[in-house]
Formats: C-alpha cells, structure tokens, sequence
C-alpha cells in the first residue's frame, strides 16, 4: 500500500483497482499504520483508481468505523465520474467528504 | 441471421482470479461494440458475483467458479456459477446492506451493485449446492444501429 502520514492524517493512494484481492491489504496496513500514529483523519486518493466494487466500500466503513471512535473524518479526493457514482450509490458518501478540487 | 455468440470459462477461486474474470468477460463484450460506461457496469457486476463465489460460496477454500456469457443480438447475458454452501434465503440475501460476513469489513452492497448496473439480477441457489446469479444487459440502448437507417 503506497501511503503518507502527516501529523495525525494518512493518505492513502489507492491502487488501480480497488477489488477483494487489493482491498486485504490496503485494510491490514492501513489499520496498522492508523494504530500507530494516532490517526484522526483518512484520505482516499482515488487519483489512480479506474476500478472499485463494494470491497472498496468495505474499507471505507471500516476504516470510518475505527476513526470516528475518536470523532476523526474519511475523505476522498482525485475521484472521477465512475468512482462518485460507486461511492454515491453505496451510500458511503453520508459518512464520508469528497473534495471537490476547483474548477479553474 | 440473428447475431449470437457464446463462451465459458472456468478458474479457481483465488482472490488474483476477480481480475482476470473481469477483463475476460468485458473483451468477449467488446463485439456489442459497448460504451465505456456499459464495459463498466459489467464488470462491476461480475466482480461482485465472481467475489461473492470465493469469500461466501467457497469460504476461501479452493474449488472452480464457472462464468458464462451470451450474446443474442445486442442482450448480453453473464452467468456467474459456484458450487458452495449456497444460500439460505435469497430474497433477504439481496437486501441492500444485509450481509453475513459484517466482521470481514463486508458492506452488503454487491447484489445492490449488481442490480443497479445490470438490466436483471436472477439467483438460483440451493443450500449446500451452490448459487448461481444470471444478469443481462441490452447493450447499446441509446444508440441507432446504422444497419437500420436507410443509406
Ligand atoms: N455465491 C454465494 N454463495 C453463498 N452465499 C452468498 C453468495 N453470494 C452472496 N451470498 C450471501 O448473500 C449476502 C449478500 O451478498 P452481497 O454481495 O450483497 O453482500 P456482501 O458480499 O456480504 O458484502 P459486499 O458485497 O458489500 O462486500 C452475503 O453476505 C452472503 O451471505
Ligand atoms: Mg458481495
């Protein structure tokens, strides 16, 4: 899983394709680097991602499930049509921000 | 000469599979020459059925999933096959949100996934047995065949 931390916030840079056999280890060694630092705030970089079915719902509500324990936050950002149409019809996106970058 | 067209594949049910499923089925569609976004739908919907056979169907043992297709004018049909434990009852199985494995992260989505992408969603499963889900889509709804306009 490519990754960075910053103060308590981890950015996560998801792969080409969010799938069942992707999802396993994204979900591991996000929890683990979560554990770690102390993480309050979770973003999804869908910059990459042209694929993701319900098992990257899964780790999504996971993930949220951990950090609003602790009143911390899941966003998504770079996401293209298909992706928000994914996270729309999931209903993830009552839980979760999606960044919307600026149109210039 | 109505258009048909039919294949089938076989694998096990390794998690390295779901890809290779996908990618399958949506280069035997291409010659319904579909939009990127029909190409889409489908393989969400066979990544959720081929998914569904390894982590409920088989459990993560190793057996076969057995895909389908056919293609009878510009209705696409996927099936999608195991021979698992099955389900109990489908009708709650297909509830949006309802899922069996909530401590594995599952959201219960994947039927909801499938139906929502697919023009219709049939599942035939007996406990014990095995389950299979049926899906078609008419591909290229919106558009004109240019066979059909007079040049
Ligand atoms: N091939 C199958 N064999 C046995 N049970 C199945 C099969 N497919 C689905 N089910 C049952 O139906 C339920 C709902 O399936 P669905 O795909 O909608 O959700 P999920 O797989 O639990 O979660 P998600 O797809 O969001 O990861 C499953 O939890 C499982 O109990
Ligand atoms: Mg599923």
């Amino acid at each position: 899983m490519k990754y960075q931390v910053q103060e308590n916030c981890l950015t996560i840079y998801l792969p080409r394709e969010v799938d069942h056999h992707n999802a396993e280890e994204i979900r591991k060694e996000a929890d683990a680097v979560i554990d770690r630092n102390h993480i309050r705030y979770v973003i999804f970089d869908f910059e990459k991602t042209d694929f993701m079915d319900s098992s990257g719902i899964g780790v999504i509500m996971g993930r949220y499930k951990t950090i609003s324990l602790i009143g911390g936050e899941v966003w998504a950002v770079h996401t293209n049509d298909r992706i928000r149409k994914i996270l729309t019809l999931s209903g993830v996106t009552k839980i979760m921000q999606i960044y919307e970058e600026e149109v210039v | 000469m109505k258009h048909t067209n039919e294949m089938e594949i076989r694998f096990e049910s390794r998690s390295e599979n779901e890809g290779f499923a996908r990618v399958a089925v949506a280069s035997f569609m291409t010659q319904l020459n579909p939009t990127v976004e029909e190409v889409a739908d489908v393989k969400t919907a066979v990544s959720e059925a081929v998914t569904n056979a390894i982590i409920h169907g088989y459990e993560d043992e190793i057996h076969k999933v057995s895909i389908r297709c056919r293609i009878s004018e510009n209705v696409f049909t996927v099936e999608v096959s195991d021979k698992g434990r099955g389900i109990e009852n489908v009708q709650e199985a297909m509830q949006p949100m309802f899922t069996t494995k909530p401590e594995q992260d599952r959201s219960g989505m994947g039927f909801a996934f499938m139906e929502a992408f697919m023009d219709s969603v049939e599942v035939e499963s007996e406990p014990g047995k095995g389950t299979c889900v049926k899906m078609t889509k008419t591909v290229g709804k919106g558009r004109e065949l240019w066979t059909t306009r007079s040049l």
